[in-house]
């Protein structure tokens, strides 16, 4: 079983329903696919190691067989090619690694070269195994690390941290799962995140169920909006400074209130009985 | 005319609500939200919508049945696993790069527009605003900043006004590089967490990357003292200023609920500091 923690809102609380969930039910894979800000090894006592490099198949122009007739840079999509003044210039950052130009070139003067854009760290706690994609700072495309990342899930169940929004990462980061937890808080702005990220989640067909965080620190607008749509929440963290200030120093809160590892353990065998039927 | 940039790398830090009080308080701006994947910040400004824009991100591939030999070569040459065994082309993750239109025999597939959201013009009571929604699960969010960005600096333009005040999405991806390439100053909002600092630093690196300069804020700086100082010595070793300690105060969501700023909300120890940073941010800009 494959679940997938997300919100439409940033800092709703995904890492720590991510964390504390595999922490409670163990023997399961945890994979932090917030590669931009990849925060879940704050709180695990892992070591980690680097398993891989990400890589681009960019092209590579071969200089003294390009004529600078401009062919690749009309057929360029993403305008990573331009030939100005007699000189070919390539933009890496906004290359899709798509493989469109060396179609095209007639003198066949394209070949494949590698860029490193991030990396895939590895690394272990209990019987938790722990992946994580980390984005190069200053590369642009999340969704190539979170898709060579995801190759890592060997078929045990997995727990997977998205990241916020609903655009191409997030879509990479759901696609395949089994189930998702949509993490919210309880103000204006967090509901109306959460429609964005309902939306998603059933527009890719994947079941899902609402956590509330922060529970009492604002109105009942998410409350009502669930109820409204039929959405099951299925978890309420409730605002309580202890666990405010365990986030903070980076302690999963069900090492400390210990009652709240049953929670979590119930809301996963809860979601297993869902999607298994 | 000057633009501001208000980012956080972690998300929930407290972006939207310092952008709208910025935008309160200052006497003659244009406001942008560029958070196009989950806007937030027309919630508390209420923008009257004055002209939409359609959006086209990616293209997307289509394929002519009545041409289509299922022969199979454009799905072994998509990278991005778009054409499924039944050589349907699944839209979801269709980059539009043309490959499949170029490699099939029978001319079979071509490059259409999507229409992949919306950006606004609009007027609020503070202002001119420019936002837009990106529609659920569509690409190139970074192509509709870079439009409401544009949108924002032709209002600027039009009214006079001498600054553009944006407010950032999460993250350091591309929709982040968009919302920061080329600004006088980013204004990046941390929290005093493991979490925040992480994110700082790695934001500070795009920032930095990109040559912008950038100046701190800590929200909450009071939940955890300790992380708080920290950051602020590291800022300064970095050589960065730290132009707001904003104490944690349920104003935030209190004003939030009742769709005001803070500012407008309530003259709280909050607002007050929120008004001193924006006196320091709006000289820092000149």
């Amino acid at each position: 079983m494959r679940i997938v923690v997300a919100s439409g809102k940033g800092g709703t609380g995904k890492t720590t329903v991510a964390v504390n969930m595999a922490l409670s039910v163990g023997n399961v894979q945890l994979i932090d696919c917030d590669v931009e800000e990849p925060n879940c090894h704050l709180f695990l006592d892992a070591e980690l190691e680097k398993v891989r490099d990400v890589n681009l198949r960019v092209p590579r122009f071969d200089m003294d067989v390009c004529t600078r007739c401009g062919i690749c840079s009309e057929a360029c999509h993403f305008n990573a090619i331009a030939v100005v003044k007699g000189e070919l210039l390539f933009f890496p950052e906004l290359c899709h690694a798509c493989g469109l130009c060396p179609l095209v070139c007639p003198e066949g003067a394209i070949g494949e070269g590698e860029r490193k854009i991030g990396r895939i760290d590895r690394g272990e706690t209990g019987s938790i195994e722990f992946y994580r994609g980390v984005l190069d700072v200053g590369e642009p495309m999340a969704t190539p690390v979170i898709r060579e990342l995801k190759a890592h899930l060997s078929g045990r169940d997995a727990i997977l941290d998205a990241p916020p929004g609903a655009s191409c990462p997030v879509i990479e980061s759901l696609q395949g799962s089994d189930y998702c937890i949509l993490v919210t808080e309880p103000t204006p702005f967090g509901a109306y995140d959460l429609s964005i990220a309902v939306d998603l989640a059933r527009r890719l067909g994947i079941p899902f169920g609402v956590v509330i965080n922060r529970d009492g620190i604002g109105d009942a607008c998410v409350d009502e909006y669930c109820e409204r749509e039929g959405i099951d929440i299925i978890m309420r963290i409730p605002n309580d400074a202890r666990i405010a200030r365990l986030y903070s120093e980076g302690i999963p809160f069900v090492n400390e209130l210990r009652e709240r590892k049953e929670d979590f353990a119930r809301v996963f065998d809860r979601i297993r009985k869902e999607v298994v039927g | 005319m000057r633009q501001l940039t208000v980012i956080s790398g972690k998300g929930g830090t407290g972006k939207t609500t310092i952008t709208a009080a910025f935008a309160s308080l200052a006497k003659n701006a244009v406001v942008a939200d560029c958070d196009v994947d989950a806007p937030d910040l027309h919630l508390l400004l209420s923008p009257d919508v004055q002209e939409t824009i359609d959006f086209h991100g990616l293209k997307v591939a289509r394929k002519r049945e009545d041409r289509c030999t299922s022969c199979g070569v454009c799905r072994a040459h998509c990278t991005f696993n778009a054409i499924g065994e039944d050589l349907d082309i699944i839209a979801d993750r269709c980059e539009g790069c043309g490959v499949c239109e170029f490699v099939c025999p029978e001319e079979a597939i071509d490059l259409v527009d999507r229409l992949s959201g919306h950006a606004y013009r609009s007027v609020m009571r503070f202002g001119p605003m420019a936002h837009a929604r990106l529609d659920t699960g569509e690409e190139s969010s970074g192509k509709l900043v870079t439009l409401v960005r544009n949108l924002a600096r032709r209002t600027a333009m039009d009214v006079g006004a001498d600054i553009v005040i944006i407010d950032g999405p999460p993250g350091i991806g591309c929709p982040v590089i968009a919302s920061i390439a080329g600004v006088d100053l980013v204004l990046v909002v941390t929290e005093p967490t493991l979490s925040g600092s992480h994110d700082l630093e790695r934001i500070l690196g795009v920032a930095e990357h990109f040559g912008v300069p950038a100046v701190v804020c800590i929200n909450r700086y009071d939940i955890n003292q300790d992380i708080s100082d920290r950051i602020a010595t590291h800022c300064m070793e970095r050589g960065l200023d730290v132009v707001g300690r904003l104490p944690y105060d349920n104003d935030a969501i209190r004003a939030m609920i009742s769709r005001m700023t803070v500012t407008e909300y309530s003259e709280g120890t909050l607002s007050n500091e929120v008004r001193t940073m924006w006196e320091r941010v709006r000289r820092m800009l000149g």
